[in-house]
């Protein structure tokens, strides 16, 4: 184990390179899979005769494949039907197919959560089915969604460090750069790398944490339906 | 349409990887339920170094990528144990997926009454048995969906071992790959036995997740 | 009503959002390589990163070297006039295929054999290198060629390379275990994870010339002819890049960019 050589300028500013290429890809797939996912998940939980059932019938086959799969096919598989991604926009297109599914869960769950008597209550009292789920669902929803959408959002940012297998120029792609070129470095570059994903993962989960404990306290009758939506997302 | 030859023509080569994939899923579903339950116990027990470790421990783990482990298993510890792929591999999983179940394990736990656990204690239980008789039972219960995704989890994450030479069905569809260079048909087959695998645990999940929130 | 417009809209959404996210970046076939290039202004050709000598990028320095960089460079600025006018992309032996199918890049340049079977996929220059597949392994092992490859032998080699089926071929015994890159198999190797490691001599020679503690054996056991693959079809840009690799060799420079990186 060379510690001091493992951490010279060079290794180290090749890593945070990679490090924002990482992050670059987290952030566009989180946006992009919480807006797909949140589509998703509302259109599975309106039951609408046929569409929910597609969607459910995609949902569940993206949720029960590897993610690794998925970013295999989105740049190898999809070119052959003419959907030709270069290596970074596969592997966000890989990630937010497989996120928005995790997502469109966290949704359904968190919409199943508020009790249906409440849609009825709104729509009696004259509200539309749309001012009913923006105004009354949603934000009632939303909240009771926040932690385990955020611990979602770590996992996807674990998740990026297995697009170096299509050489993604990620975090851990650059590790390997950097062991190749000398086997005492594995172990020093190794815990760098785990440092720096437990950081930037910690720190998120400490605003989830936050965040859960304010609206416990917020709302003490939201109790089982958070368990149910936790268990719905616990993600790894 | 897909290509059924591929199938047909290197089916040996699926089927010895998902029987390898099973293998590792099995293997990796008991040890990290075991593992899972001691960290979750540490992390409640009365004493404060053991609630350290084990915090320690979970947080950790779930903040870093699987990949990352299975790595430091293969790769970084060579020079004092050689480990082949499958066994970094099957080690690396049991150890990420039990700081998850810890962590569910423990929410069950403590969604038990406390009230359970003192009354049991002051009847003049010691606290293991307290635990093992009252509070385990109960918190079990309430677990079962969230571990039980966390299974899923881990038969979709053994896909990993593909990265490690760890020869199970990641492995064979690459090879399968590359032999065919054919991408969409060979990837689409290994997600089949990958679904085959993991729909009817989702299935069962999703049943007892249903029957937990009749059940208050 | 309202109910089924709603969830209309949120369709259409989601469909606008999926074809936005896969934005295709295909090239324009019409025009040759050649074309492209000079439309562009930039030679954008795929090599390796972590194959030493030949393509590898040095994570101190940030420049990616080697002979294959070498011939790019030469190539960039016989088309273009200039060697700086030049994009170096990675790719692995399991990605360059495909990539050059896509448009992605205009030619490989990444220690790729000439084989029958990739010549249905993509089309190949003259040969501008002879390698020969051969074994590394650590000084002193009792590995001393192909021959000494038997039934528990532990080979590694690389994911979508020819050297994986050929050892099969020589040594049908032998455990294969393969990674996805050269990085991956080497550091594989020196955690003891395989006896031996195989591919080609010249990219091995690399990775001995890296560490000193493996060593190249027992000779070559195939034949394994590098050219520069282009996309299939483009016979104007093949005959340029075949001519170009003849001015270069006849002119002698060939030779000094072999003698600068290949002591055998």
């Amino acid at each position: 184990m060379d510690f001091i050589g493992a951490y010279s300028v060079g290794n180290l500013s090749y890593l945070l390179k990679g490090f924002l290429i990482t992050l670059e890809v987290a952030v566009i797939s989180i946006i992009l899979s919480f807006v797909i996912g949140s589509l998703l998940g509302t259109l599975r939980y309106a039951k609408i005769p046929v569409s929910s059932k597609i969607v459910a019938v995609i949902v569940e086959t993206i949720r029960n494949s590897p993610l690794l799969l998925i970013i295999f096919f989105s740049y190898f598989g999809l070119r052959e039907v003419g959907l030709k991604l270069e290596i970074m926009p596969a592997a966000i297109m890989a990630l937010t197919i497989f996120e928005s599914a995790m997502i469109s869960e966290i949704v359904r769950s968190g919409l199943n959560s508020i009790e249906k008597g409440q849609i009825e209550a709104a729509r009696s009292s004259g509200l539309t089915y749309i001012q009913t789920m923006w105004h009354i669902i949603l934000p009632q929803a939303l909240k009771r969604m926040i932690p385990p959408l955020v611990s979602q959002f770590i996992s996807l940012l674990k998740d990026t460090s297995l697009a170096v297998v299509i050489a993604l120029p990620e975090m851990l792609h650059n590790a390997q750069g950097i062991y190749n070129g000398n086997v005492t470095y594995v172990i020093p570059i190794f815990i760098l790398v785990a440092l720096i994903y437990f950081i930037v993962n910690y720190c998120l989960s400490l605003v989830a944490r936050a965040l859960e404990k304010r609206l416990d306290t917020n709302q003490k009758d939201g109790k089982n339906g958070n368990r149910r939506i936790r268990a719905a997302s616990l993600s790894g | 349409m897909l290509n059924f030859s591929i199938l047909t023509k290197y089916f040996d080569l699926y089927f010895q990887g998902f029987l390898t994939t099973i293998e590792v899923s099995i293997i990796g579903l008991i040890c990290s339920f075991i593992l899972g339950v001691i960290v979750a116990v540490m992390r409640i027990a009365p004493l404060r170094i053991l609630n350290w470790i084990g915090t320690c421990f979970v947080e950790f783990i779930r903040n870093i990528p699987l990949i990352l482990i299975v790595f430091f298993f293969y790769y970084g510890l060579s020079n004092y144990i050689n480990l082949s792929g499958f066994a970094a591999g099957t080690i690396g999983l049991t150890i990420y997926t039990a700081a998850f179940i810890a962590e569910a394990v423990r929410a069950g736990i403590q969604s038990v009454d406390k009230g359970q656990m003192e009354a049991a204690r002051s009847s003049g239980l010691t606290y293991i048995q307290a635990m093992k008789h009252i509070v385990l039972p109960q918190a079990i219960k309430i677990v079962i969906p969230p571990i039980g995704n966390q299974f899923i989890n881990l038969v979709k994450n053994s896909s990993i071992l593909g990265l490690v030479a760890g020869m199970e069905l990641m492995y064979f569809a690459d090879y399968v790959h590359e032999k065919t260079w054919i991408s969409f048909d060979t990837y689409i087959f290994a997600a089949l036995f990958y679904l085959v695998l993991t729909i009817p645990l989702s299935f069962f999940v999703n049943r007892s997740e249903k029957r937990l929130a009749r059940s208050y | 009503m309202k109910k089924w417009l709603f969830f209309g809209v949120i369709f259409t959404l989601i469909a606008a959002l999926m074809a936005g996210c896969g934005k295709s970046s295909s090239g324009s076939e019409s025009d040759g390589t050649l074309g492209k290039i000079k439309d562009r202004g930039k030679f954008v050709v795929g090599v390796k990163y972590d194959t030493y000598l030949f393509g590898y990028k040095d994570p101190q320095s940030g420049k990616v070297e080697g002979f294959d960089v070498d011939i790019a460079k030469a190539l960039a600025k016989k088309i273009l006039g200039d060697e700086k006018k030049i994009e170096l992309v990675e790719i692995t032996s399991k990605t360059r295929i495909p990539m050059l199918k896509n448009g992605d890049i205009d030619a490989i340049i990444a220690t790729m054999t000439i084989t029958e079977e990739r010549k249905q996929e993509v089309d190949f220059s003259d040969v501008y290198f002879d390698a020969g597949q051969s074994l590394l392994v650590k000084k002193g092992s009792a590995i001393k060629s192909v021959d000494d490859l038997k039934k528990g032998t532990k080979v590694l080699a690389v994911k979508g390379a020819t050297s994986g089926a050929n050892v099969k071929k020589a040594a049908p015994e032998t455990e294969l275990l393969e990674f996805e890159n050269y990085a991956e198999a080497f550091t594989a190797l020196k955690s003891g994870k395989g006896d031996a490691l195989t591919t080609d001599n010249s990219i091995l020679y690399g990775m001995a010339a890296q560490d000193s503690d493996y060593e190249v054996v027992g000779g070559t056991f195939t034949e394994e002819p590098y050219g520069i693959a282009m996309t299939k079809g483009d016979k104007e840009f093949v005959d340029y890049v075949n001519k170009f690799l003849k001015e270069l060799k006849d002119s002698g420079e060939y030779d000094k960019m072999k003698a600068k990186w290949i002591k055998e």
